[in-house]
């Protein structure tokens, strides 16, 4: 299972990447969403994938018995998928502001603040 | 029990939410604007002196000891940040009174500034590795609000590099904190670094140092990953320029800083060779950026980067000189900065425009305005005797010590084309004859009281170098304090985790 979830992480990272680099703006929040659930399948899997052993106390003991899943990292990527579902939200709404303002959807068409 | 560990976090959240409360009112949201940074100034000094007397503050969240919960830590360098963090929250909410506009303060300009003082304060005040990126985020959430305030065409170029850049980072710094819980089976900063020792795959540990690297130099904006600053620090709201500039790169200066001295510090020859040359040419290529500038904010957003380096310079050369002269750094370059963004505030109401093409005559007109430049300026170029001479002093001594020929003579290079910097606004802004009127639009009149409240942060911030420069005693001994606390990570673990935690070689 890890080496498989490994493969779709990695696809995951590299079409985000790829999209990045592309000057629509519009491309650039895919590729940051891309980038963000990549980020949380990563985390959700570097404890490693335990089947059917829930973190789960059996009745009249203190602490659970041999191997069980990890749920840290299922808290974590909770949390960053809250953040995540924020913060781009936010950039949808600014890329949507920045176009009507703008009236470019060209990265290239945006360099009035550089240098 | 300490309540002040969670207060300075508390007050700014709690002052945020009141604030909500009278979103209609602006004079309610004004006095408590003002109010909760004083509070937070109040209780950040209540804090930095029971760390300085009691030594290193554990707080537990919801009495789960450490490592299983989240813990809130303060050592002298968080709590010396936290009392900078009130002092511009302070400074700024004052100044705000005076230049925010109806149309900002309407679209929740004040709780925004709450939210991203709270998200300040926590970073600083966190003792967990999840924990900083979720107070990252938090500040960076309210930092992309108040950058698009106004919704001008030149903030909305800006913001878009300045959010894709930032959340670029913490994804990248999300991932390495993954990677490190995979690695280490902990998010409690100290245990991680306990840990850490004990794993042998340093092939790994480095991967991850580099990947925290790249995250918090990202958002401290070191070479090469500064451009988004100098993109957009000039496009918002002058009064929000200034407390980007005093505080959002040196959170990430702060990472820098803990990371690499409790976690990373056990390979100094790889890390923190490869930080000594980012410093090295963060500072060149800053100060490079900012000489071929003629707007009076975009030279001095060049100059945060330039700066930054000698703070990254003063952690990367690790010696306990160093360390001390970055945190002395640290503490002269927030307030000098802020200061000089809410000078060219003032220049702004004033002559109407940022373009140093277009100002002129200060010195004529407004000769307590030149002053009041000319003490943070002369103090970020390292003139004595004010606060930038020392820090720079320091710096410069301990890179000498330290061997480092060519960095050191980066610095010194750096610190006269900074003077050349601020000669050049001096001259443009304040010496040269007004420029005939052009097509500059009649400003409107500026009221005696709005000039007050622009005027005594400036004063304020101004008597703050001063003091620094004129009596540095008491602020160089914080600075050593806090660099011995950094460079004994094992009292940092054994206050966190307990007396008789075993602390592994």
């Amino acid at each position: 299972m890890e080496p498989l979830m490994a493969v779709a992480i990695g696809i995951l990272f590299a079409a985000a990447i790829y999209m990045m680099l592309r000057r629509s703006i519009v491309k650039l929040v895919i590729g940051l969403m891309l980038l963000s659930n990549a980020a949380n399948l990563l985390i959700f899997s570097t404890a490693g994938m335990t089947r059917g052993a829930p973190p789960l106390v059996p009745e009249g003991l203190t602490a659970p018995e041999g191997a069980i899943a990890d749920p840290l990292p299922q808290a974590l990527v909770l949390t960053a998928i809250v953040i995540a579902f924020g913060v781009l939200s936010f950039a949808v709404v600014l890329v949507r502001r920045a176009w009507e303002i703008v009236r470019a959807d060209d990265l290239d068409k945006m360099k009035d603040t550089d240098t | 029990m300490n309540p002040e560990i969670a207060l300075p976090i508390l007050i700014p959240l709690m002052s945020g939410a009141v604030s909500l409360v009278f979103w209609r009112s602006r004079l309610m949201q004004r006095l408590v604007a003002v109010g909760g940074t004083a509070g937070l100034l109040i209780t950040a000094l209540w804090l930095l002196a029971s760390v300085n007397r009691e030594g290193i503050l554990v707080m537990h969240m919801g009495n789960w000891a450490a490592p299983f919960g989240i813990s809130l830590v303060a050592d002298l360098l968080g709590a010396i940040m936290v009392v900078l963090t009130g002092i511009i929250g302070l400074a700024v909410a004052i100044y705000s009174l005076a230049t925010a506009g109806r149309g900002h303060e309407a679209y929740g300009y004040f709780p925004l500034m709450h939210l991203l003082l709270a998200g300040v304060a926590g970073a600083f005040l966190t003792g967990d590795i999840f924990n900083l990126y979720v107070w990252f985020e938090v500040m960076l959430v309210a930092s992309f609000a108040l950058l698009i305030l106004g919704s001008e065409k030149a903030q909305m170029e800006g913001a878009i590099k300045y959010v894709t850049l930032n959340l670029l980072s913490s994804v990248i710094f999300l991932i390495a904190v993954g990677l490190l819980y995979g690695m280490v089976g902990t998010l409690n900063m100290a245990d991680i670094a306990r840990r850490l020792a004990a794993v042998e795959d340093q092939g790994m540990v480095d991967a991850l140092a580099m990947m925290f690297m790249v995250a918090f130099g990202i958002k401290a904006a070191a070479f090469p990953l500064f451009f988004w600053l100098p993109a957009s620090y000039h496009t918002p709201p002058v009064a929000v320029s200034a407390l980007f500039a005093g505080l959002l790169t040196k959170v990430g200066v702060y990472a820098l800083f803990r990371v690499f001295t409790l976690i990373f510090h056990h390979s100094p020859g790889y890390t923190h060779e490869i930080l000594l040359w980012g410093a090295g040419l963060t500072m060149l290529s800053g100060v490079l950026g900012a000489a071929a500038q003629f707007e009076f904010r975009r030279i001095l957003s060049f100059h945060i980067v330039s700066q930054i380096g000698y703070m990254i310079l003063g952690l990367a050369l690790f010696t306990p000189l160093a360390i001390v002269g970055g945190v002395f750094y640290i503490m002269h370059h927030i307030i000098v900065k802020a200061n000089l963004f809410l000078v060219s505030g003032i220049v702004h109401r004033l002559g109407g425009s940022y373009q140093l093409k277009r100002l002129g005559g200060f010195y004529r007109s407004h000769p307590w305005l030149a002053v009041l430049f000319l003490i943070p300026a002369l103090s970020l170029a390292g003139i004595p005797p004010l606060s930038g001479f020392l820090a720079k002093f320091i710096v410069i001594r301990a890179g000498i010590e330290a061997e480092a020929y060519g960095v050191t003579a980066i610095a010194l290079l750096v610190g006269l084309l900074t003077l050349y910097s601020m000669i050049k606004i001096w001259t443009e802004v304040f010496w040269k004859s007004t420029p005939p009127e052009g097509d500059v639009a009649p400003y409107p009149e500026v009221r005696q009281r709005e000039l007050w409240l622009m005027a005594a942060p400036v004063v304020g911030l101004g008597l703050c170098t001063l003091f620094i420069g004129l009596y540095p005693a008491p602020i160089h001994a914080l600075a050593e304090a806090s660099a011995a606390q950094l460079l004994d990570p094992d009292a940092y673990i054994r206050a966190v985790l307990g007396e008789g935690v075993e602390v592994l070689p």
